[in-house]
């Protein structure tokens, strides 16, 4: 197996394209297991914690994030926690410490687990992944178009993701994730929420209870149009349990080692119903 | 005129809270583990395994596997150059499958090559034609007159009846329930691991991570087909045992691959390999009947227990043993009925694991205790107290308990302790869900229970349960140093800290070095049963007597007076009155006093086989919990908030030890009531890797309030009792009752999966 070193963002495209066998590796830690349990022996390791320009972030005209593909967990926590709430949150469960110190969102992206930690804040903050080629430059997939499949993106095969744009936060946001353990634990299922009251919408993004991350837009249609976006009243206890039983209607869970179809389904009317009134409670807090 | 010089005392006593040798190694990362071991001219064994739970082998072919450049020797069952049959208790397991495979996982080739890569391709490339037959994988099943057979002769293990009292009991009060326990890992930290050198005399040497130097001995030897002198065995660096080492793992293996290649072999499980390559805690079925007195005072109890043996005995028998004759609790009940079953399966084998049968069994007990105390109007803790045992009764089996009891006292200690405050919701860390951000307190219960146990320490039923230990005396550098060696497997538990306190107790000098255990001292028992401290400790307390007799006599020679009233203490010969009379360097001169000494403890016995009664064990160990848990009822999530405890240890040779086995026990038993399984479906093992099979974690593990009594037992060295399972036993019923108190559900299985505590 060769391993493929590039230290520039133009380099490592042009060995992207001339080696499509070739898997990107940036912390390693989705890929190194992979290897380890012998379950994949690609012909080249890519290595991408060289490429000094995915390590950055910065903020766009417009109030995007541009989070670079390389930025660790860690860091989205230490950094990004004002402007990106959710995805922090998200980022807060990864894995352990040193998980987070390694662990980047664009590796999430890359291996588009259905349980990765962060494509529900991404989905319910309507982002965009950016990705790009040496013969075709650079194109933005919304992330809601972006999984394909389990673990299966849009990525062509001379592709590499650059980085994720993520809209800074214009209200409330809220992740919620539930697993067997209080800590270091793969997602039984997945909530995100946010609230745009600058556009009176609601983003979803439901984790580990379809093939792929995906968003609820009956339950974000529906809670919009109710919510009382003007006088900010508190939210009907009705509300909050309708909003959740439609989340729950969007999944498309199955029974696996982790967890069955049916407590998927239930928690995620509970864990939609508790966001809502925690996300409605903060801004009205907030006025 | 003379002046008495009074010599300081040998620190590091028992008693104290003496050092590892090992510790500073281990906490530096420094410490080498058996997957350390290392040879420059060594190949890389590596094993292929059965894919099915049941198959028939119609033919392997190895000539593709063969010609893997690098490759240096494949070998299957044709290879095997003694008896292809390996067992603790019954030789019936194959070193490599001859003609079936009776479990997935099970070994069926090997291959040795100059590096793992190349041997996991080489064994990749061997091709196994299988012929996959029906697996019987329901063990309720097991014994049905039309189900497979795993083995000729049946599927029944070991059927254990235990009969006491009326036949036909009745009582105004009865309760009764089903319980399922699921399978449990060791999950100890350090894979299999050993490295085989052959040696010039045609023999071979092994390093190995084990529990029982010995036991492994004679099952080596019989598969290689050579005597007790061409095997020998010396412990490796062992990183967690907990039952998965007693039976084989890479041993025989590693050793065919360097007899035949000539080469220094090692081999090394990874996780996934583990989980295949070691038994695991039987999966249990029960139901339990209790009768009573109107005031909750057990008249009678019935119980069956239906543990899951996989495809191989292993120590099934003996797990039946403990879970038929302990496994009503330590209850005073007058008339019992129980039955308990261990049965062949095409599931993974199931053996050995710190609780031994009992604490399936627990689950089931407390439980239906829990069932009667609510029957009868009164509290878990009363219930429990009400017909705990006290020193002088009975066990169901009859045996007199001749030491402390202390059932009573142990739950009104645990309920006495202070309760953790009330939720507190301000760091999501405190919340059961945590920083998963589930819950900001709603629908969180609290709830609160209790559990008791009682264990045999040692090995039971009549087996020759003894230690040997080496001890010698001599001057090095000028100073006075004992030397221990014993076959003793040092796991992580503390052994060899215990080892050089009593040393240093018996026979006063500062230095104790306890050297590498091997194969060239007799062998010292297992380490299971919480039996090593009680066991080695006495055959090390015993040589070093010997030791010391020897040089007092010494001594009285040099001094010219009796030895009555002569001591060791400080490096010196000291007087009744601690005064220092020669100093041991200069007593012993160039000589060494060595003494080897075999130990026993008392005898124990076969119960009768139709009604189980008999003096089954030797000595038998208490502990209760207490457990408070918040439960998210509508999520499922569960925080443990306290796991508190009080413990009888007889004598704590090393309080903070004992503490750490207590910690570490109560984690382990916690971890089976709420997360640990192996999930096996269809005989195939689903989740081997620590991805899914999901250990407690720190924001899983409380901090413990433990309490350790000491009730000396009169008939045991030092007045010891075993501590290593108990913990293990009573804290995972605690915790269950705990989460059945907060979300009002029966919960009859384990582990506890948020669906049950919600009901979806």
């Amino acid at each position: 197996m060769d391993f493929l070193q590039p230290s520039s963002w133009h380099e490592a495209l042009a060995i992207r394209a001339e080696r499509p066998d070739a898997l990107p590796i940036a912390g390693g830690t989705d890929v190194m297991v992979e290897l380890n349990f012998d379950r994949r022996r690609p012909g080249a390791l890519l290595d991408l914690t060289r490429v000094g320009e995915l390590r950055e972030w910065s903020v766009e005209d417009g109030g995007r994030v541009r989070l670079g593909a390389g930025v660790p967990y860690a860091r989205v926590i230490g950094e990004l926690g004002d402007r990106l709430p959710g995805l922090a949150m998200a980022a807060r469960t990864v894995g352990s410490p040193q998980i987070r110190v390694r662990g980047t969102v664009g590796g999430n992206l890359g291996s588009a687990s259905p349980a990765g930690d962060a494509h529900p804040p991404l989905l319910a903050a309507g982002a965009e992944v950016e990705v790009a080629s040496a013969a075709r430059g650079t194109r933005r997939v919304p992330v809601a178009d972006y999984f394909t499949g389990v673990k299966r993106n849009v990525l062509e095969p001379d592709e590499l993701i650059a980085a994720v744009l993520v809209p800074t936060a214009a209200g409330p946001q809220q992740f919620c994730k539930v697993g067997t353990r209080n800590a270091m634990v793969i997602s039984v299922s997945a909530f995100a929420l946010a609230l745009h009251p600058d556009r009176q919408a609601v983003g979803t993004g439901i984790g580990s209870a379809a093939p792929t991350p995906r968003c609820a837009p009956e339950a974000e249609e529906f809670l919009a149009g109710e919510l009382d976006w003007a006088a900010r009243r508190p939210l009907p206890e009705g509300l909050a349990r309708a909003f959740g039983e439609r989340v729950a209607a969007a999944a498309a869970p199955i029974d696996d080692v982790r967890g069955t179809a049916a407590y998927r389904r239930h928690s995620l009317a509970v864990l939609a119903r508790r966001a809502v009134t925690w996300a409605w409670d903060d801004l009205r807090r907030a006025a | 005129m003379t002046t008495t010089q009074t010599g300081a005392r040998t620190a590091g006593r028992i008693g104290d809270n003496a050092q590892r040798p090992d510790g500073t190694l281990k906490v530096t990362g420094e410490f080498a583990y058996a997957s350390d071991l290392w040879h420059d001219d060594m190949v890389w064994g590596v094993t292929l395994r059965s894919p099915h739970p049941h198959a028939r082998i119609r033919r392997i072919d190895v000539a593709e596997a063969l010609a893997v450049p690098g490759v240096s020797a494949v070998l299957t069952a044709d290879d095997v150059p003694g008896e292809n049959a390996y067992g603790l208790e019954h030789a019936d397991q194959p070193v490599l499958a001859a003609d079936v495979v009776r479990y997935e996982g099970e070994p069926v080739a090997l291959v040795a090559a100059d590096h793992p890569e190349t041997a996991r391709r080489a064994a990749a490339r061997i091709r196994v034609d299988y012929e996959v037959l029906p697996a019987l994988t329901d063990p309720r099943r097991a014994l049905d007159d039309d189900a497979p057979e795993v083995h000729p002769g049946g599927n029944l293990v070991r059927h254990l009846r235990v009969r006491r009292g009326d036949p036909a009991p009745t009582a105004p009060v009865v309760v009764s329930l089903d319980f399922e326990v699921g399978m449990q890992d060791q999950a100890f930290l350090g894979p299999e691991s050993g490295l085989a050198v052959p040696a010039e005399d045609g023999g071979v040497d092994l390093y190995v991570a084990t529990q029982w130097l010995h036991v492994d001995q004679r099952q080596v030897c019989l598969a290689l087909g050579m005597p007790p002198g061409k095997v020998r065995l010396t412990l490796a660096g062992v990183g967690g045992a907990f039952g998965g080492r007693e039976d084989l793992s890479v041993h025989v293996h590693a050793c065919l691959l360097a007899l035949r290649t000539g080469r220094p072999v090692k081999m090394s499980y990874g996780r996934e390999e583990s989980f295949h390559g070691h038994v695991h805690r039987h999966p249990a079925t029960m139901t339990y009947e209790f009768g009573a007195e109107r005031d909750g005072t057990l008249v009678y109890a019935r119980a069956d227990v239906l543990l899951d043996g996989g495809a191989y005995a292993s120590s099934t028998a003996a797990v039946v043993g403990n879970a038929g004759l302990l496994g009503l609790g330590p209850y005073r009940i007058p008339s019992v009925a129980v039955d308990a079953y261990g049965v062949f399966t095409h599931n993974p084998p199931c053996g050995a694991m710190r609780g031994f049968g009992c604490v399936q069994a627990a689950f089931a007990h407390e439980a239906l205790m829990d069932e009667l105390a609510a029957a009868v109007g009164v509290s878990p803790v009363e219930i429990r107290q009400r017909n705990g045992m006290r020193e002088g009764d009975r066990t169901t089996t009859g045996q007199v308990i001749d030491s402390a009891a202390p059932v009573a006292e142990l739950l009104e200690r645990v309920a006495a302790m202070p309760l953790p405050p009330p939720l507190e919701t301000s760091d999501l860390r405190n919340l059961p869900g945590a920083v998963g951000n589930t819950t900001h307190g709603e629908g969180v219960r609290r709830g609160v229970g209790y559990a008791v146990t009682y264990k045999n320490v040692g090995f039971s039923e009549g087996f020759d349960d003894y230690s040997t230990a080496r001890v010698r005396l001599q001057v090095v550098a000028g100073e006075a140093v004992a030397t221990v060696h014993t076959a003793a497997a040092e796991v992580g538990q503390g052994l060899v800290t215990v080892q050089q306190q009593i040393a240093r107790t018996e026979l006063g000098v500062e230095r104790v070095v306890v050297v590498p255990a091997d194969t060239t001292v007799g062998s010292a028992g297992s380490t299971s049963a919480s039996r090593q401290t009680y066991v080695t400790g006495g055959a090390v307390k015993a040589a070093c007597e010997a030791v010391r007799t020897a040089v007092l006599q010494r001594a009285a020679v040099a001094l010219g007076g009796p030895v009555a009233g002569l001591a060791l203490d400080g490096d010196k010969v000291v007087g009744a009155g601690g005064e220092v009379l020669a100093g041991l360097a200069d007593l012993l001169g160039d000589d060494a006093v060595e003494e080897t000494v075999e130990w026993r403890h008392r005898p124990t016995h076969a119960v009768d086989p139709e009604t189980g009664q008999g003096d089954a064990h030797v000595q038998f160990a208490f502990s209760a919990h207490r457990a408070v848990v918040d439960v998210d009822v509508e999520l499922g999530l569960v925080k443990v908030v306290a796991l508190d405890t009080a413990q009888d240890v007889g004598r704590a040779l090393n309080p903070d030890a004992v503490v750490g086995q207590i910690q570490g026990g109560s984690a382990q038993g916690m971890g089976l009531a709420l997360m640990e399984e192996v999930v096996v479906a269809d005989g195939h093992v689903r989740n081997p890797s620590f991805t899914d099979y999901l250990l407690p974690t720190i924001l899983d593990m409380p901090p413990m309030r433990v309490e350790v009594l000491e009730y000396a037992d009169p008939h045991a060295p030092y007045g010891v009792r075993g501590v290593g399972e108990p913990p293990t036993i009573s804290s995972g019923p605690a915790v269950a009752a705990a989460v059945r108190v907060a979300c009002g559900r029966p919960l009859r299985r384990v582990p506890i999966r948020p669906e049950h505590v919600t009901g979806t």
